[in-house]
């Protein structure tokens, strides 16, 4: 398959957030501000990124009766390196994003790229599948935490810019389905969707 | 290569060896991290002490059961000159809006508290997290405070502490951790354990 396609396809035509609106958990959960949101979504390209290229340089020693369970034990791994790592090394992001990281596992977009895609094509395409998708994930996240973070704290990236409390609703968790709804609303029709 | 087929010694063989390797590969990672992990909470922790009592040149650590609940907290005594200055005393409360909040609190050896910090929590995003001394002053107003004389308690309890605008739960289960911490230390406030073992 075209590579310029696949990437095409992972950051705008078929968006993980704004039109397969899959791994709705961290994006409603963490994207309380855009330093988070970013995070998690390096976080979540990089466990893609590594869990493609294993599953799909594994695919043919995998059984098909076994090929789910074994998918998650490989995710799973690369989800406790991501959380390890950042414990030991970005302690602040951890202590952000610490509850959220062990639910990449349970992320239905990474298991879902592992199983429809990496499975079924070669590395290269694999990879370059959970790279774009990651990508994808990663600006949608960083969107929504960015739309969040300056209408309800006004500031963007910790940095204040008006002064005062900001709108409250859009730190909580509401702010998150309306924010996400109208962003995916305005996204689909910059694509042409609907 | 030829997919393999899925047959039972096949499936059983291919589970051992995505597992065993994935176990492999993860204790290599935690033992890398293992180091720097436990530095930095430990480094975190130091610091919350120093930050919440005067200056000193000796720590002792001792737990102590508090009335209710039933995990103990951890005294730190701080001696300067072989003279008790001040106690650090890890506290916690389970009240919070997300549950578990933990926060040093720094007594003088009097019972005056001397300083509060937040240690862990998992409070609301912009209300709740004000308990924390770089999102706002909010805890400043322990500073000095005397539960002896004054009530741990928000003014909307009859007590004598400013509350959080939309975050009440919040600040009332920050002052059930103090006032644990407290509790704790006047039903233990016993000379002999608080002197500096030679």
């Amino acid at each position: 398959m075209n590579k310029i396609k696949i990437i095409k396809k992972g950051i705008i035509t078929d968006n993980p957030v704004f039109v397969l609106l899959l791994g709705l958990c961290p994006v409603l959960g963490v994207t309380t501000s855009a330093y988070n949101g970013f995070g998690m979504g390096l976080a979540t390209l990089f466990v893609l990124f590594m869990s493609n290229l294993v599953v799909s340089l594994i695919k043919n020693f995998i059984p098909n009766k076994v090929r789910i369970p074994s998918f998650i034990v490989v995710i799973a791994s690369f989800v406790t390196i991501v959380q390890l790592t950042m414990e030991a090394f970005l302690p602040d992001l951890f202590d952000a994003l610490g509850l959220f990281i062990p639910l990449i596992v349970v992320n239905c977009l990474v298991l879902g790229r592992s199983e429809a895609f990496a499975s079924k094509n070669d590395t290269f395409s694999a990879v370059t599948d959970g790279l774009a998708m990651g990508i994808g994930f990663t600006l949608a996240l960083t969107a929504l935490g960015g739309l969040r973070e300056i209408l309800g704290s006004y500031s963007l990236f910790g940095y204040s810019f008006i002064e005062g409390d900001g709108m409250l609703v859009f730190v909580l968790a509401p702010g998150a389905f309306i924010g996400l709804g109208y962003l995916t609303a305005i996204f689909l029709k910059l694509i042409g969707e609907r | 290569m030829a997919k393999r087929e899925s047959t039972f010694a096949n499936m059983v063989s291919t589970l051992l060896i995505v597992a065993g390797v994935a176990a492999f590969t993860l204790s290599m990672v935690y033992n890398v991290t293992k180091g720097p992990i436990e530095r930095g909470r430990y480094e975190r922790k130091q610091a919350a002490i120093s930050f919440v009592v005067p200056e000193f040149d000796q720590l002792k650590s001792k737990n102590f059961l508090p009335p209710e609940g039933r995990d103990s907290l951890e005294f730190n005594l701080a001696y300067k000159n072989g003279e008790l200055v001040g106690i650090a005393v890890q506290t916690y409360t389970n009240t919070g809006f997300s549950g578990y909040i933990s926060a040093m609190v720094g007594f003088y050896p009097d019972g005056t508290i001397y300083d509060v910090v937040h240690l862990e929590h998992a409070e609301t995003p912009g209300l709740g997290d004000k308990i924390e001394k770089d999102k706002s002053d909010w805890s400043d107003q322990f500073k000095d405070f005397d539960p002896s004389e004054k009530s741990l308690k928000l003014k909307q309890d009859q007590g004598d502490v400013d509350g959080i605008t939309a975050a009440t739960i919040t600040a009332r289960a920050y002052c059930d951790a103090i006032n644990r911490a407290y509790v704790t230390l006047t039903e233990n406030i016993d000379e002999s354990h608080f002197k500096l073992e030679e």
